[in-house]
């Protein structure tokens, strides 16, 4: 659903389109993070020494790029007005599963089929709850998270920091190492953009999505079979969350199961928001995702090469986050089509 | 002339009382007597009632302190159970709560930050309740705390580090701090200030928290700052699980013999494959199973307590071992099974 500026600005309100050779130009959000990520790098690259390197760059994707896939799985559920809260759960026990199964001595297969029937599980048990159920999803997939971190952390693992065993070593490739100069997590992360744009956008499935999440009674009178494409949406965010996880976990060594405790969730919520999919769903695409990314990649490497504390950090992210979303709603005032509705 | 009956009769004689002697000898070795001790020390033990509150369970730290305390439990008598909090500061506030009313008859506490549960621990100790912090402490002192000297374990590493990089090196230092709110990490900071104050030639690039001890995070930074110095000369983290992710970013830079890594920990099997697999090249282990015996020999101090709870405070700081390539086979690289 192409987002249509509204010709109907409230009076007071700025000019909301340009005359000139900007005519034509939809100043979407997906526009103004670009422009604004935009503005950071060529500041970063003028002002800091070091970032502009293609060396420090491609640390750069490196450090996000597992956002970036979850960020991915993210936005499928969210345009079809859905959210997933789960995939942190996701991300950590079926990968510590894998791990765990590979120590033991199950050989790769059987290890990742165990890990990813296990994610497969979870998200039909999602979308059941949210297509058949009808209990919200934001509600369903925030128990099924905590439920699923506590069979991890109730003794499924020895320790809650699970090491990436040697007998793994076939496809460690994944978060380790370099392809003519460009990290392995970087491809993963640019190959799942890739399968996922041409999935949503080019296969009836993905057409099917959009549908569901523009307008679900519609897309039912139609003919579309609603309930089992929702079915298919945390199915899909499953997958990639475990996809995911084995980056990150080949890429550190280890698979931390306590992340679930922390707010990583927020981070993968915010690439998908800030990118511009709309959490009313139906709108937006992979290239929201790589856009949101790519800014929250260029504020956490500027800020770590400048040495900023921690605590700075967090503060200055949710400024330039804050001020982005307001740039957004200041220049596409909120109308009938475009406000936010249903549970979020 | 010596008559030879004299010496049969003496000898006989000799023979006689040598062996009534040995009969009565004899008898008096085999009685036994037993030690008064034991009576009153069993007995004072048994039925009494230890509780472990920690931060969380599931960590080699943890499940090690919690395996000794029950073996001890076991061995004497008494009851042991573990109430974990699981990261939920609010939750431990309430498991402590109910447990002031429940009245055990010592608590083993692992505080999440200095002040949380400090007023919690004072009404506990009110209660009659002995109370032993363990690993890491409020600001109020309880009736023992059993852990690490934190700032020792800095200055130690940063001698290290300052060793490695002296004049001749570029004398460039990251440091991987924990959680900003962490005191531990906090005095970790001081004891690698202490000694880098006082060495100009070190210079420390970039000093950056990792979260929560998050190796992707201490990953990612490595990465940042490698790129940004790639003559750097040494890093220095706080924790053997988060240093996993510094050398995997070490490694995959190629520059796992020019970096030299020292981190702390437990001292288990992760310290030793650490240091085995080139991870890292120093080690400071606080020793879990020599800190499990400490805080034992604590705890069966305070069941035998007569006097009144808060009458005697002791801290018991674990003496330190620092693991390097050299002295790897003389350690004890303690797993969930050998640990003893």
């Amino acid at each position: 659903m192409a987002a249509v500026t509204s010709r109907m600005a409230p009076a007071g309100a700025a000019e909301a389109r340009p005359q000139g050779w900007l005519h034509g130009v939809r100043f979407d959000q997906q526009l103004i993070v670009f422009l604004l990520f935009v503005a950071i790098f060529a500041a970063f690259s003028i002002f800091l020494s070091g970032f502009f390197s293609v060396g420090n760059l491609l640390t750069l994707m490196r450090t996000v790029s597992v956002l970036g896939i979850l960020g991915l799985g993210m936005a499928v559920v969210v345009i079809g007005r859905g959210i997933d809260l789960s995939m942190i759960a996701l991300l950590a026990v079926p990968t510590a599963l894998v791990l765990t199964l590979a120590s033991r001595g199950y050989g790769v297969g059987l290890s990742l089929a165990g890990g990813f029937g296990l994610a497969i599980a979870i998200g039909v048990l999602n979308g059941v709850l949210v297509a058949y159920a009808e209990i919200p999803s934001l509600f369903t997939t925030l128990a099924v998270g905590i439920g699923l971190a506590g069979i991890g952390q109730s003794g499924l693992f020895d320790y809650e920091i699970v090491p990436w065993p040697a007998a793994l070593d076939p496809i460690g490739w994944i978060g380790r190492g370099s392809l003519l100069g460009v990290p392995y997590s970087v491809l993963a992360f640019v190959g799942a953009a890739i399968c996922i744009g041409i999935f949503m956008r080019r296969t009836r499935p993905g057409t099917f999505i959009y549908a569901t999440g523009d307008n679900p009674s519609a897309a039912r009178l139609t003919g579309i079979p609603v309930r089992p494409v929702v079915i298919l949406q945390y199915v899909i965010a499953a997958v990639v969350s475990v996809f995911a996880g084995l980056v990150m976990a080949a890429s550190a060594s280890n698979m931390d199961t306590r992340i679930f405790n922390l707010t990583w969730i927020y981070d993968v919520i915010l690439v998908v928001v800030l990118g511009g999919i709309g959490l009313s769903g139906g709108r937006g695409g992979a290239l929201n995702v790589v856009v949101g990314t790519l800014l929250i990649g260029t504020i956490v490497n500027g800020m770590t090469i400048m040495d900023v504390s921690y605590q700075a950090q967090n503060l200055i992210k949710g400024v330039v986050l804050l001020f982005a979303i307001s740039l957004d709603s200041f220049i596409n005032p909120r109308n009938e089509e475009t406000a936010q509705q249903g549970d979020i | 002339m010596i008559k030879l009956s004299n010496f049969v009769g003496k000898g006989a004689v000799a023979m006689v009382m040598t062996a009534l002697l040995a009969a009565a000898g004899g008898a008096h070795a085999q009685q036994s007597m037993d030690d008064p001790a034991r009576a009153g020390y069993y007995a004072a033990l048994k039925d009494k009632r230890v509780v472990f509150v920690p931060v969380f369970m599931g960590l080699d730290l943890t499940e090690g302190w919690s395996k000794m305390m029950k073996k001890q439990a076991d061995a004497l008598g008494y009851k042991y159970e573990v109430r974990n909090s699981n990261f939920n500061t609010a939750a431990g506030a309430q498991t402590l709560t109910s447990l002031i009313t429940e009245k055990p008859d010592v608590i083993v506490v692992q505080n999440p930050d200095v002040q949380s549960y400090a007023k919690l621990l004072a009404k506990a100790e009110a209660a009659g309740i002995h109370v032993i912090q363990l690993n890491m402490k409020t600001n109020l002192l309880t009736t023992g705390f059993v852990g690490a000297d934190v700032v020792a374990i800095g200055e130690t590493q940063a001698r290290a580090a300052v060793e490695k990089c002296g004049p001749g090196t570029s004398g460039k230092v990251l440091i991987l701090a924990g959680p900003p709110t962490s005191p531990f990490s906090a005095y970790m900071l001081k004891g690698y200030e202490n000694v880098f104050s006082k060495t100009p030639a070190i210079k420390v690039v970039s000093q950056q928290s990792t979260g929560d001890y998050e190796s992707s995070k201490a990953k990612s930074i490595t990465q940042v700052v490698l790129q940004q110095h790639p003559d750097l000369c040494a890093t220095l983290g706080v924790w053997d699980n988060a240093d996993v992710g510094t050398a995997a970013a070490i490694k995959e830079a190629g520059k796992s013999d020019k970096v030299f890594v020292s981190t702390s920990g437990g001292g288990g099997e992760l310290a030793c494959k650490g240091i085995r697999d080139g991870m890292w090249q120093h080690y400071v282990s606080y020793d879990v199973p020599g800190q499990a015996r400490d805080l034992n020999a604590l705890i069966s101090a305070a069941l035998q307590d007569k006097e009144k709870v808060g009458t005697s405070k002791t801290i018991l700081y674990t003496p330190l071992v620092v693991y390097n390539k050299a002295n790897l086979k003389d350690q004890f690289c303690w797993t969930l099974d050998t640990i003893r």
